[in-house]
């Protein structure tokens, strides 16, 4: 028999107050618990894709964290578009060459020199010295030129610091899903988790978009988990993206689904990733261009469904970039970007932080003191449990202070009183607040895609004390309710403390 | 064993004057002696076993206890010795209605010093006819065995004192023989002395040594009104 046993003999004895006193500090601490996981949650789901395998993105001009918000997190609608030309900037020129190859541009320069060759064996014949000798100064003197003027020429001018550019076109959805149209890239060299080193896994026979596949040509689609499980969508189903918005009309063209993400916790779970080639090949998604028709009929939609026709560059637009390049020259390139006209480039991370330490932050503290402030609230309700019973209770303790009991003794025992209250309460609340979650996980992943469980805990506090930042917030319900049933228990410990044996113990 | 001298003991009035409870020049009680206290109702008698006790201070005069003046004592130190030394049964039993009758007798053995040890416990319920009852509550018991329980739990810590105030008091006749025949038996049988507080003329002379509290006590006589009062707790209701 010892003062917790006493304690708690003491509570049992008064089960229907205690039950209830312990159900108030419970539903406080559920609040807490709910309020510190959901912002870890929220500041999981930010920071889970902004440590990923890039640190740049570009966009078109306007604001930093819509570019953020909608090329990391699909959310919110994209500012612009940026010219496809400033893609293959980050490109070296063999690859430049390639995709210009099919532009109206690189066609004009090839016309042009074409007619050069015929205009020179008109006019000094075809086996003239003089013809040969004049085409041959004419082409070396337009290789020089086209060596520094012609794009195709030269590697692009953020090549040789890039490891890659992911390029993204934005704008179709299926369902309330964004379509993202990419490269195959995406899933071959973007990594993710907490230090970006997982690679992207398909869930059972499912493999990434190819450029262009026998099978499906340039319509294949790769989906997020979450986008699978939502709507019921298997390797080998079609889709077919809606334009603009969810319920915006529905294109003809139909992706068949080659691959399901296996789940990152990522905002990847929750888009449907098309092949870009595709994307443009969906009605209204190529630029239309002026004079155009002097070119050819490249809006036919015969001519745009060949596999073997190449889109001119400049019918391609993207939405944003997704870059990673050595942390060394980011800095000067991000400022050379957004010294230029035409695209902007932001790091996610500090546009993350930003919108965390501005706006997140500020509302979860006032949630926290809140819920503190529920908590004090059940704090006093035991309190008055215990007071209140003080009085029926006078004779017990002053039989205990005859048995021998000191006045600390009896004084520590209604204090633990309250401990035990506030503990058994706060337990209860903690598993109340998990278990809440537990059952929530399905929503809060489809929505945040965030993977949470029973057992998972709120991150730390961002406190500068060192073994704060190493544990969970959580742990601190623990010294803050033995701190508060402290406060709460000393009146009543000090109406015990102060009894009058010889007044309370009768005969 | 137990030696007073000139023990004065008074109680605060709400008019800030003081009212005299017990003025005892001497009274000694030796080492396994059993006494029987009678007086009137309102006699100070519940104030002296208090003031034994050590739940009261008094206000001058010596308790020595094999030669330890308990008034030399600081609060936490008579608590302790309380424990440790002294046994007390009431006329209300007292006994905590959360507790099991084994439990209570634990509870007895909780504030004294060494081991706290369930087998004597369950042993001193045995001796008093109440093995079988080991996991009942108070509520569930006779006030007969209400009162054995409590007997039990004042004898836990193996006590040289015991004080029984009124034990017979809420006792149903049939069993307020038991009740004494217990107590008395108990502390002859482990050398305890014992101060018994009783109205009851059959179960004083049950006993050898009979002290009439007016004897002992210079103040019994002058003010029994007072006396009612301070025996409900020092405060003057009248």
């Amino acid at each position: 028999m010892n003062s917790f046993t006493i304690a708690l003999r003491s509570i049992k004895q008064r089960m229907l107050s205690s039950t209830l006193t312990m159900i108030s500090m419970a539903l406080g601490v559920t609040l807490v618990v709910g309020v510190l996981a959901i912002f870890g949650i929220v500041q999981q789901s930010f920071n889970a894709n902004a440590t990923l395998g890039y640190n740049m993105v570009m966009g078109a001009k306007g604001g930093k964290l819509q570019l953020v918000l909608n090329s990391v997190y699909y959310l919110s609608e994209p500012i612009e578009n940026i010219p496809y030309e400033y893609f293959l900037e980050f490109k070296p020129q063999d690859i430049r060459e390639q995709e210009y190859s099919g532009s109206y541009s690189y066609k004009a320069v090839k016309h042009q020199q074409v007619a050069r060759t015929t205009l020179l064996t008109s006019t000094f014949g075809v086996q003239s010295p003089l013809a040969a000798v004049a085409a041959l100064a004419s082409d070396t003197a337009l290789q020089s030129q086209t060596d520094t003027l012609y794009p195709w020429k030269r590697s692009g001018k953020f090549a040789a610091f890039t490891d890659f550019a992911i390029p993204l076109c934005l704008g179709d959805y299926v369902g309330p899903y964004r379509v993202v149209g990419t490269t195959p890239d995406m899933f071959h060299l973007l990594r993710h988790g907490s230090t970006a080193e997982k690679t992207y896994e398909m869930q059972g026979n499912g493999r990434n978009i190819e450029q262009f596949s026998e099978d499906h040509g340039y319509f294949e689609a790769v989906i997020g988990s979450t986008v699978a499980r939502d709507r019921n969508l298997s390797v080998g189903d079609t889709i077919n993206p809606s334009h603009g918005s969810a319920e915006g009309d529905q294109h003809a063209t139909k992706f068949t689904v080659v691959g399901i993400l296996k789940p990152t916790g990522t905002p990847n779970d929750r888009a449907v990733f098309i092949n870009m080639e595709g994307f443009y090949r969906m009605s209204d998604h190529a630029k239309p261009l002026e004079n155009e028709d002097q070119f050819g009929t490249d809006q036919q939609a015969d001519k745009i469904m060949d596999a073997h026709y190449v889109l001119p560059v400049e019918k391609r637009e993207v939405t944003a970039l997704l870059v990673r390049m050595d942390p060394l020259y980011s800095v000067g390139i991000e400022n050379q970007v957004n010294e230029g006209n035409v695209a902007q480039a932001v790091f996610p991370i500090i546009e993350i932080r930003r919108l965390l330490d501005f706006f997140v932050s500020p509302v979860k503290t006032l949630l926290v003191v809140l819920t503190v402030l529920i908590c004090f609230v059940s704090g006093v309700s035991i309190l008055v449990s215990i007071y209140n019973s003080m009085n029926e209770r006078r004779s017990e303790i002053a039989v205990l202070r005859a048995l021998g009991a000191s006045r600390r003794v009896v004084y520590f025992i209604v204090l633990m009183e309250s401990m035990i209250l506030s503990l058994m309460g706060g337990i209860l609340g903690f598993i109340s607040g998990h278990g809440l979650i537990a059952v929530c996980s399905g929503i809060i992943e489809s929505h945040t895609g965030v993977q949470v469980g029973f057992f998972d805990l709120a991150p730390p506090m961002p406190l500068p004390i060192p073994i704060l930042e190493a544990i969970s917030s959580e742990f601190l319900i623990i010294p803050g309710l033995i701190l508060l049933a402290i406060l709460v228990g000393i009146i009543p410990a000090s109406s015990a403390y102060k009894t009058d044996v010889s007044k309370s113990l009768g005969k | 064993m137990l030696k007073i001298r000139d023990l004065k003991k008074s109680f605060a009035q709400p008019d800030g004057g003081r009212l005299d409870i017990l003025d005892i020049p001497e009274f000694n009680v030796d080492e396994g002696e059993q006494v029987v206290l009678i007086g009137r109702s309102g006699g100070g008698k519940t104030t002296l076993l208090h003031s034994i006790a050590g739940i009261n201070s008094i206000d001058s005069g010596t308790i020595g206890f094999y030669n330890q003046n308990l008034q030399a004592f600081s609060e936490p130190m008579r608590d302790r010795f309380r424990a440790n030394n002294m046994g007390y049964v009431f006329q209300t039993f007292n006994l905590l209605p959360a507790f099991t009758a084994l439990e209570n007798v634990q509870l007895g053995m909780a504030f004294a010093t060494g081991k706290q040890d369930s087998h004597y416990a369950v042993e001193l319920l045995q001796r008093v006819g109440l093995v079988d009852r080991l996991n009942h509550k108070p509520e569930q018991m006779s006030v007969g065995e209400q009162q054995r329980v409590a007997v039990a739990r004042a004898l836990a810590n193996r006590p040289r004192l015991l004080l029984a105030d009124e034990p017979t008091a809420n006792i149903d006749p049939a069993n307020q023989q038991g009740i004494v025949d217990l107590i008395k038996e108990s502390c002859a049988d482990f050398g305890i002395a014992l101060i018994l507080v009783t109205h009851t003329m059959d179960v004083a002379e049950q006993f050898e040594r009979i002290d009439r509290l007016e004897d002992i006590n210079l103040l019994a006589g002058e003010n029994f009104a007072s006396d009612v009062a301070a025996d409900e707790g020092g405060v003057l209701s009248e």
